[in-house]
């Protein structure tokens, strides 16, 4: 009875956040929703006068490609992000982990493979980091 | 052994207790959404009304709480390598009211009061403390107690805009002018604040503006040094050179002119050293005479906007408030951080905004860059020491006036390159080249002042 009721408020106040928070919006592929909550304004306003605007949106960087690694790792951040985002132990100007770091370059070379490639070609061992130099690409 | 699961009840339990952590933090999420949602639809409001003469900060902060917040953490003593302040315990006495002051920087390195001798700084200089003491610091330093400041110091030492059109009969400049020439003491009892709001926001608009008629007149001598006439800073600088600006109305190199002490800053000829000392070299401008060694000498005080102007921040259009009042998030809001302070202290908000590193790696390129600094600036002090102590050596033994004049006239030049690096307040980093020439310039004087008091060698200038 005490754990029916218990989880019938964490499901009512889940979806009732859920709403209230559009949370249906993260299931798709618009950057409106990545601003959604103030913190990544600056990336977004970056993104929209960035080089990659006409041919990238956020999800094509920063989740991979395939649909089950896209919303698992959208559900990923999406708690990291709400835990930390909640508790306001965050730095700010935010910084990416090493996760979503080694996510970022796989699709720089999802569509830059064949010049990666000629880069590399002759060191087999080498795997440049893209964004190290290429950092405002997407945003600055 | 026990078997694994429990009773259903025991299970009952569990699940209740986890989902009522779950609703729990759910809520809470919610709330701060909620929250987050409310500050972005209202990012001001306004409770007081606010104009020319709200002097107090603290009305102003009813409008503005979380600037006013960070403002009032200026009272803030913290050290960072080479700069910032540390407490230090002091009894309070009826002159000086103060219990908590600043470290001796002359206890530190007694060879500035060589540097200062017969000078009032060779008798109270301190760690620079935040924005919240100069008032105070002003007030009580006992360099007070030895020499007669005029009122013209409180054009940088306290919220001024009001005392001013008071003083003025409602003109800034007139207040300006006779403010100068009062003596401190009958200046000091016209102001109440530090620096205020009021000083550098316009209460109606809250858009940057520039009050001090020191840096009104000096940035348009300096301008029309570059071809440009009439400039008045408030109508034509940018928003971004604003957010210098407003730095650069105090943190700047100056002197006092002539009896009524106008305070003016020496950038006729330009902003660089060599241009600051060809116009006082003009004019014949000396702050005092050195004690041990008779040479017209000159101080330098907080060049901190000329520095910056020729590093590569500000050829980049970095600003003042970038790094010093870096951008930050109130809740929903972005705001300026009013707490100034170095930026090492804020690397986070002040530096990665620009510079995808580390916090260590960016703290280490800084301190890279004044630790160089810091070895220069002590090889041009032992330089300076060196040739003051051969100039006494010399005057002793009756050396011919000719070389004594020449070497004196070095070690003016040297020393105030030398002080130029070392009143300015980021130890090299604001233009670390910049630095570091005018460092080896210092050295090189103090050493030609050298030689030439040497037997057998032609003085020259």
């Amino acid at each position: 009875m005490l754990a029916g009721l218990a989880v019938g408020v964490a499901v009512g106040t889940g979806l009732y956040t859920f709403t209230y928070a559009h949370g249906g919006s993260y299931l798709t592929n618009d950057p409106h929703a990545c601003a959604n909550c103030h913190v990544m304004r600056e990336q977004y306003d970056g993104w929209v006068r960035s080089t990659h605007h006409a041919t990238a949106t956020c999800n094509d960087c920063h989740t991979p490609h395939d649909p089950i690694g896209k919303m698992t790792t959208k559900a990923r951040n999406g708690f990291w992000h709400s835990l930390h985002f909640t508790l306001g132990d965050f730095p700010d100007p935010i910084q990416i982990k090493p996760h979503n770091r080694a996510i970022v370059e796989k699709n720089c070379r999802s569509c830059h493979g064949p010049i990666v490639a000629m880069m590399t070609a002759g060191h087999p061992s080498s795997d440049p980091s893209c964004i190290r130099c290429h950092g405002s690409v997407g945003h600055p | 052994m026990r078997r694994g699961g429990g009773s259903p009840v025991r299970n009952a339990f569990i699940v209740a207790v986890v989902a009522a952590i779950a609703a729990g933090g759910i809520a809470a999420l919610l709330i701060n959404i909620f929250q987050r949602k409310a500050e972005g639809r209202n990012p001001f409001y306004r409770v007081v009304e606010i104009n020319e003469n709200t002097e107090d900060p603290a009305v102003w902060g009813k409008n503005f709480p979380a600037e006013y917040d960070g403002y009032k953490r200026t009272v803030d003593m913290v050290r960072t390598r080479y700069g910032g302040s540390e407490a230090e315990e002091r009894t309070p006495t009826a002159a000086d009211p103060r219990s908590i002051v600043a470290r001796s920087r002359l206890e530190q390195d007694p060879r500035l009061k060589t540097m200062w001798a017969g000078y009032a700084f060779a008798v109270d200089f301190r760690e620079e403390r935040g924005h919240a003491y100069m008032l105070d610091d002003q007030t009580f330093t006992e360099r007070q107690l030895v020499t007669s400041q005029p009122g013209a110091c409180l054009h940088c030492h306290a919220s001024i805009v009001v005392p001013y059109r008071k003083l003025g009969d409602g003109d800034l400049t007139r207040g300006f002018d006779r403010m100068n020439a009062m003596s401190y003491a009958d200046a000091r009892k016209l102001v109440t604040h530090p620096i205020a709001c009021i000083d550098c926001h316009n209460p109606q608009t809250m858009e940057l503006r520039v009050t001090r008629p020191g840096f009104m007149e000096g940035i348009r001598a300096l301008k029309a040094s570059q071809g440009i006439q009439n400039y008045d800073v408030n109508k034509d600088a940018t928003r971004q050179e604003m957010r210098s600006y407003v730095c650069g109305q105090c943190h700047v190199e100056y002197y006092f002119k002539g009896k009524e002490k106008r305070l003016v800053y020496p950038w006729a000829k330009g902003i660089k050293i060599e241009e600051i000392q060809a116009y006082y070299d003009e004019i014949q401008q000396k702050d005092w005479i050195h004690a041990d060694t008779g040479a017209p000498v000159l101080k330098a005080q907080h060049p901190e906007f000329e520095m910056w102007s020729q590093g590569i921040h500000a050829r980049s259009g970095v600003a003042c408030a970038d790094c010093h009042m870096p951008y930050m998030r109130e809740g929903a809001l972005k705001i300026s951080d009013h707490h100034v302070q170095s930026p090492l202290l804020n690397i986070n908000r002040a530096c990665q905004t620009c510079h995808k590193f580390s916090e260590d790696e960016l703290r280490q390129r800084v301190e890279i860059i004044q630790d160089r600094t810091f070895k220069l600036r002590n090889q041009a002090m032992d330089a300076l020491v060196d040739l003051i102590e051969d100039l006494k050596h010399a005057q002793t033994i009756g050396q011919n006036e000719v070389r004594l004049e020449s070497a004196r006239r070095y070690q003016r030049l040297a020393q105030f390159r030398l002080d130029f690096v070392e009143a300015e307040n980021s130890n090299g980093f604001h233009a670390p080249q910049e630095a570091a020439r005018i460092l080896g310039e210092s050295i090189d004087f103090s050493r030609k002042g050298q030689i030439v008091l040497r037997d057998g060698t032609k003085g020259r200038n």
